[in-house]
C-alpha cells in the first residue's frame, strides 16, 4: 500500500462501496414493484442503465468535475479519464484515490437512477440514456463539488454528510422538473394505476436500507468515529420514521399499509443522510420521527395535482433531504461530530449555512434538468405514443416481458442459428403455426 | 336472454367496463385468456432465443342479459374495446337457456337483472 493509506479504512471502504453499488439494483426492484407489470422490466432497466452509462461518464469526466480542484462552482478536468488517480491517498483521506473514485461514483449512479422514478411508464429508453449521460456530467458532479469537492457550500460551512444536497435534493427536484416536462401518463387520473407487486417494493426498500449502511457509514471515508455514528444513526432514524409513518397511516386510513412502510424506510434513510455523522443518536431518532410528516403530506397532496411525479421522488428524496439538511442547522453537536454546533447548541450561524444550500440546490437541479430534457427533446421525442403506452414499455422498448409463460411461443432462432427450415417455411407460407415452448432459458 | 361474450385487448378492459357501467349493465364476469386472431405477432428475444409470441393476452367478458339489453351490451363492449387496429377482438352473442340466482333461487329474467336496477 502507498504511504499514508490506512489498511482498516481501506478494507471498510471497499465493503461500503459494494454496499452502495447494490443500492441501484435494489432501487430497480423497489421501482419495478411500484409500476404496472407491463412496465416493470423497463423500469428496472432504467436503473440498470444508470449503472452502465453513469459509470462511464463518471470515469471520463464526472469524477474530475466533482473532485478536481477548480473553483467554487465546478471542479476541473485534471482527472479526466482518471488521469493522475492511483494508489496514493486523496488529500484528507487515508484510502487510495482509486477507491475514492469508485465510492463516490456509486453515489452518482444511484442519484441519476432515482430521477427515473418520476418519468417511468412513458419515457422512451433511448432519450433516457442520453439524459443519464448528460445529467451525470452536468448536475451530479457540480452539486457534489459544492459540498464534497471543496466548492462554495463547503467553503461557506454548509454541513452535508452523505449527500442531502448532491443526492437527495438533486434527484428530488430534477424529478419534479422531468415529470412536469414529460407530462402525465395517458391514464393518469382516469384509471387506478396500482403497484403490481408490493412484495418487490418491500424487498427493494429493505435492500436499499441495507445498502444505506455503506452509503452513510462509508461517508466518514474510513473506519472512524464519525462513520460509526453515521452507521448507527442509519439504523435509528429510519426505524423512527417507520413508527411515525404507521401512526400517520392509522390516523388517515385506519390501516398500516405495506407500500407506505416501504416509503417510510426510504424517507427515514434520506432524512438522516445529510445529518448522519453530525447529530447525536437521540436527535437522529427525533429527526426520523418528525421527518415522516412533511414527506407524507407531499406524497398525499401531489396526486391531487396534474403533476404525475410517478414514484414520489420529490416527496421521498427532495423534501426529506431538505428536512435533514435543515435539521443539522438546529441540532448539530460538536461533542459528537468534532466540527460544529447547531442553533440549539448555541451556533445560530450554522442554520444560515444550511439554509443557503436549501435555497440554491433545488433551483439548480430543477433548472438544469428542465433545460437538458428540452434539449434532448429537440432531437428525439421523449415519450412513447399513447398506443405504445397502452401496450406497455417492456414489449415496446425491449421486446421482452417480465412475466412470460412461454405458452404459444414459437421458436424462431436459438443463439443466431435457424431452427429447422420447415418451421420457417411454414410460418412464411402462412400455414397455421404449431405451438412450441421455448427451450429452457437457463441454457445459453 | 342472451349470453354476450366479448374478447378484448387487456389495455381496453377498463374502457369496456366503464362503457358497460355507463349503459347500466351491471352483471359482468371477466377473465384473462390467451388467444390468437389475425393480429401481427410480437417477436421477442431472450438471451439469444428469438420467439414469436403466437398467443396474445386478451380479456374475456361474459355478460348474461335479458333481450332488451343485448344491443346496449354489444355496443358498449365494441365501442369500449375498439382501437381500430387488427387484434381488437370479437363479440359472440349466444342464446341462453336458463339462469338461476344462487342466493334466492329466482330464475331467468328475474335472475339476470341485478338487484337495484
Amino acid at each position: 500500500m502507498a504511504s499514508g493509506v490506512d489498511v482498516g479504512d481501506t478494507a471498510w471502504m471497499l465493503m461500503a462501496t459494494a454496499l452502495v453499488v447494490l443500492m441501484t439494483p435494489a432501487l430497480g426492484i423497489f421501482y419495478a414493484g411500484l409500476v404496472r407489470s407491463k412496465n416493470s422490466l423497463n423500469t428496472f432497466m432504467m436503473c440498470l442503465a444508470a449503472l452502465g452509462v453513469a459509470t462511464v461518464s463518471w470515469a471520463v469526466v464526472g469524477y474530475s468535475l466533482a473532485f478536481g480542484d477548480g473553483g467554487g462552482f465546478i471542479g476541473n478536468l485534471d482527472h479526466a479519464f482518471l488521469s493522475g488517480v492511483g494508489f496514493e491517498p486523496r488529500e484528507g483521506t487515508a484510502i487510495p484515490q482509486l477507491l475514492f473514485v469508485a465510492f463516490q461514483g456509486s453515489f452518482c449512479i444511484l442519484t441519476v437512477a432515482l430521477v427515473s422514478g418520476a418519468v417511468v411508464e412513458r419515457i422512451r429508453f433511448g432519450p433516457y440514456m442520453v439524459f443519464v449521460a448528460l445529467w451525470s456530467t452536468l448536475v451530479y458532479p457540480v452539486m457534489a463539488h459544492w459540498v464534497f469537492g471543496g466548492g462554495f457550500l463547503a467553503e461557506a460551512g454548509t454541513l452535508d454528510f452523505a449527500g442531502g444536497v448532491s443526492v437527495e435534493m438533486a434527484s428530488g427536484f430534477s424529478a419534479l422538473a422531468a415529470a412536469m416536462l414529460i407530462g402525465v401518463r395517458k391514464d393518469y387520473g382516469r384509471q387506478a394505476l396500482l403497484p403490481h407487486n408490493s412484495v418487490l417494493v418491500l424487498l427493494g426498500a429493505g435492500l436499499l436500507w441495507f445498502g444505506w449502511f455503506g452509503f452513510n457509514g462509508g461517508s466518514g471515508i474510513g473506519a472512524n468515529d464519525i462513520g460509526v455514528l453515521a452507521f448507527t444513526n442509519t439504523l435509528l432514524a429510519p426505524a423512527c420514521t417507520l413508527v411515525g409513518w404507521f401512526v400517520l397511516d392509522l390516523i388517515r386510513g385506519g390501516k398500516v399499509t405495506a407500500v407506505g412502510a416501504a416509503t417510510a424506510v426510504i424517507v427515514g434513510c434520506v432524512a438522516i443522510t445529510p445529518a448522519a455523522g453530525f447529530i447525536s443518536p437521540m436527535w437522529a431518532m427525533a429527526l426520523g420521527l418528525i421527518a415522516a410528516a412533511p414527506s407524507y403530506l407531499i406524497i398525499v397532496w401531489l396526486p391531487r395535482t396534474r403533476v404525475d411525479e410517478t414514484l414520489d421522488v420529490l416527496g421521498a428524496h427532495g423534501v426529506a433531504g431538505i428536512f435533514g439538511i435543515l435539521f443539522i442547522g438546529f441540532f448539530a453537536q460538536a461533542d459528537w461530530n468534532g466540527i460544529s454546533d447547531g442553533l440549539f447548541y448555541g451556533n445560530a450561524g450554522q442554520l444560515g449555512d444550511q439554509a443557503l444550500a436549501v435555497l440554491i440546490s433545488p433551483v439548480y437541479a430543477f433548472g438544469v434538468t428542465y433545460l437538458l430534457l428540452r434539449l434532448i427533446g429537440l432531437f428525439a421525442p421523449l415519450r412513447a405514443t399513447d398506443k405504445e403506452e397502452a401496450v406497455g414499455m417492456d414489449v415496446i422498448q425491449h421486446g421482452e416481458e417480465a412475466y412470460v409463460s412461454g405458452e404459444g411461443a414459437i421458436l424462431l432462432r436459438v443463439a443466431g442459428k435457424q431452427t429447422p427450415a420447415e418451421l420457417d417455411s411454414d410460418l412464411e407460407s402462412g400455414a397455421l403455426p404449431t405451438l412450441a415452448v421455448p427451450p429452457d432459458r437457463k441454457e445459453n | 336472454m342472451k349470453m354476450v361474450i366479448g374478447v378484448v385487448r387487456p389495455e381496453k378492459a377498463n374502457d369496456v367496463l366503464e362503457a358497460l357501467f355507463r349503459a347500466k349493465i351491471r352483471g359482468v364476469s371477466m377473465s384473462k385468456v390467451q388467444g390468437h386472431g389475425g393480429e401481427l405477432q410480437r417477436v421477442e428475444t431472450y438471451r439469444g432465443t428469438t420467439v414469436q409470441m403466437g398467443l396474445s393476452e386478451k380479456i374475456r367478458f361474459e355478460i348474461a342479459v335479458s333481450d332488451q339489453y343485448v344491443d346496449d351490451t354489444v355496443k358498449a363492449v365494441s365501442e369500449g374495446g375498439r382501437t381500430g387496429d387488427v387484434g381488437d377482438g370479437k363479440i359472440f352473442v349466444l342464446p341462453l337457456d336458463s339462469v338461476v340466482r344462487v342466493r334466492t333461487g329466482e330464475t331467468d329474467d328475474d335472475a339476470v337483472t341485478p338487484v337495484g336496477n
